[in-house]
């Protein structure tokens, strides 16, 4: 009997033992790729990395040529890219982030009626379109109808549906966690609905809606092919919505295209990734500070 | 103040039907009343409508889309569906079966709950002296006045149910249902709540729903007994746990349904 026991826990001791070797090894393998693509993106590109690379827009590829042939650094930077993107991920955002919100806490409080399955497929569907081809709807509408030439607003009017089918899906999702408990508890002091909605639901899910639209700004800060159908770039820093902007991955494009400029490739792609990667672990620490349900 | 004494009901329930779905009733025909500065206690066997009755005495069951209310409620004479809502649960709070702090906020934020999700500015002081006045009043001051600023669902599950009940009262209703408020407890913390509920009574008129029957003989002045959506026997506790005139109500008491 005592033997039986004693058999059978180092059975499982020995299992527990392999289990976690094997949980060990899963890890290293999804963390090894991350290193080695910012480990060779970081040596091939930090020393283009200085104070004008964040304010001085790309140089011209005579100018690049001139220093890659002398050996010295690409003058210049990537401020049009920069300011571009920042440009139409803030518009998006203005329109995304409210709207989805609300549809997000829209379809969760009407979960069941037809309208609002309607409106989840059409979400669904919004999320599995490929980005090139929101990029030609933003160019139909935007482009030859509104500001009549490539625009930011094109751009961002893309990066907003992007955006949008994320943030609703989340926010539903999170809303979902939420116990009907703390609801009733609201409601049972006289608040009412919308207040319920504002001082409990949102804050009470505040880590998971944070979350989601980190994530999905992390998604669009990244998006290359809509841009070039939209905002097309441009060489110069612009604030102008009704004009074309460049933007980061479009920048990288160009660079890729430009023998003289391959240098700034790497040290623009190192920038576009330690930015991606630290929108995500600030949405983690956010999610974790905030965390309620 | 002598058991003879009757002063006019705080609640009065006439003729109250309420419909989940159209047709099918879950209380059916009640009219009862609720005595001042007493605990009432509404037993009966699981889905009898207990939670129905309770929730419409602050309207709570409208939250449900296709209810269909009949009859009337009496609060102080006057009829709850003729008043705001948000005045009616200031007069008529309410206490759930599970704890249910607002999980984003401390506990000090708790207690005036009601005041900030209905826009009610109050100054500091009167802020504090509302909390400090309504964790007294549950026996929670002690334990938490060293952490208010901390957040409440790091209680323990008896020192939340308490917290909700001070979140109720810190709005000074005249009325707190509490919708089988210990079934969620351990046997220690249920003792503590009731013991909190017979001090209540002084201040307050309590409506209390309970599976327990010997909870509600220790603790409740008046009991109502519900079988299938009717009133069935309502009345002093101790006439209606020993000498019920309804058969139904004396199968349930001893055991034989429920
Ligand atoms: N949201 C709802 N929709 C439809 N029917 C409901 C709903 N809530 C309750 N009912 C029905 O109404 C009747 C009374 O329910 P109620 O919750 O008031 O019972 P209860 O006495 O509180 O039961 P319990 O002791 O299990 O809590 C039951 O038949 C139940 O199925
Ligand atoms: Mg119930």
């Amino acid at each position: 009997m005592d033997n039986l026991l004693i058999n059978n826990i180092s059975r499982r001791n020995r299992t527990n033992a392999r289990l976690k070797y094997i949980i060990i090894a899963g890890a290293v393998i999804t963390v090894v790729p991350i290193f080695l693509i910012v480990g060779n993106l970081a040596l091939k590109g930090y020393r283009q990395i200085n104070m004008a690379f964040f304010t001085e827009p790309a140089p011209d590829t005579f100018q690049a040529m001139m220093a890659t042939s002398s050996g010295e650094v690409i003058p210049g930077g990537i401020a049009n890219g920069l300011i571009g993107s920042l440009l139409m991920v803030l518009v998006a955002s203005l329109v995304s982030i409210p709207l989805g919100l609300m549809t997000g806490v829209y379809l969760y409080e009407n979960g069941t009626k037809r309208y609002a399955n309607f409106i989840r497929s059409l979400t669904e569907i919004l999320q599995g379109v490929p980005s090139i081809i929101l990029g030609i709807i933003a160019y139909l509408w935007i482009v030859k109808n509104i500001t009549r030439g490539y625009s930011a607003l094109a751009g961002s009017t893309a990066l907003t549906i992007m955006m949008l089918p994320l943030i609703i899906r989340s926010t539903e999702e999170t809303m979902k966690m939420i116990p009907v408990t703390i609801r009733e508890a609201a409601f049972a002091l006289g608040t009412p609905y919308y207040k319920m909605v504002i001082k409990v639901l949102i804050p009470v899910s505040f880590s998971g809606l944070a979350t989601g639209v980190l994530l999905a700004l992390s998604r669009i800060l990244g998006e290359t092919a809509p841009l070039m159908l939209t905002a097309l770039g441009s060489p110069s820093v612009s604030l102008d919505l009704t004009n074309p902007v460049s933007a980061v991955p479009l920048l990288i494009w160009d660079f890729y295209n430009d023998p003289n400029m391959v240098n700034l490739v790497w040290s623009a792609s190192l920038f576009l990734m330690v930015f991606v990667l630290s929108m995500n672990l600030l949405s983690r620490s956010i999610a974790s500070k905030h965390k309620y349900i | 103040m002598s058991d003879t004494h009757t002063t006019e009901p705080v609640l009065k329930i006439e003729g109250l039907s309420i419909a989940y779905e159209p047709g099918r009733y879950a209380v059916k025909d009640v009219s009862a009343t609720v005595r001042r500065n007493s605990i009432t206690a509404i037993m009966g066997p699981s889905g009898c409508g207990k939670s129905t009755l309770l929730r419409a005495m602050n309207r709570m069951h409208e939250l449900y889309p296709n209810i269909e209310t009949k009859g009337d409620i009496l609060l102080d004479g006057q009829s709850i569906f003729s008043m705001s809502v948000i005045e009616l649960r200031r007069k008529v709070g309410m206490v759930f079966q599970r704890p249910n702090p607002f999980p984003n906020m401390t506990i000090y934020e708790n207690v005036v709950a009601g005041y900030s999700l209905n826009d009610i500015r109050l100054k500091k002081n009167q802020r504090d002296e509302i909390v400090e006045n309504a964790l007294r009043n549950v026996t929670l001051w002690d334990e938490v006045k060293e952490f208010l600023f901390r957040k409440g669902t790091f209680l323990s599950g008896g020192q939340q149910q308490r917290l909700c009940v001070a979140r109720a009262i810190a709005f000074n209703p005249e009325v707190l249902l509490l919708d089988e408020p210990t079934s969620a407890l351990d046997p220690i913390a249920t003792s503590k709540i009731e013991d909190l509920l017979g001090e209540l009574k002084q201040k307050y008129t309590l409506v209390l729903v309970t599976h327990n029957m010997s909870q509600a003989a220790r603790i409740s002045d008046d009991s109502m007994f519900m079988y299938l959506g009717e009133l069935v026997e309502s009345g002093r506790t101790e006439t209606l746990f020993t000498t019920p005139k309804d058969p139904r109500t004396e199968a349930y008491l001893t055991g034989k349904f429920g």
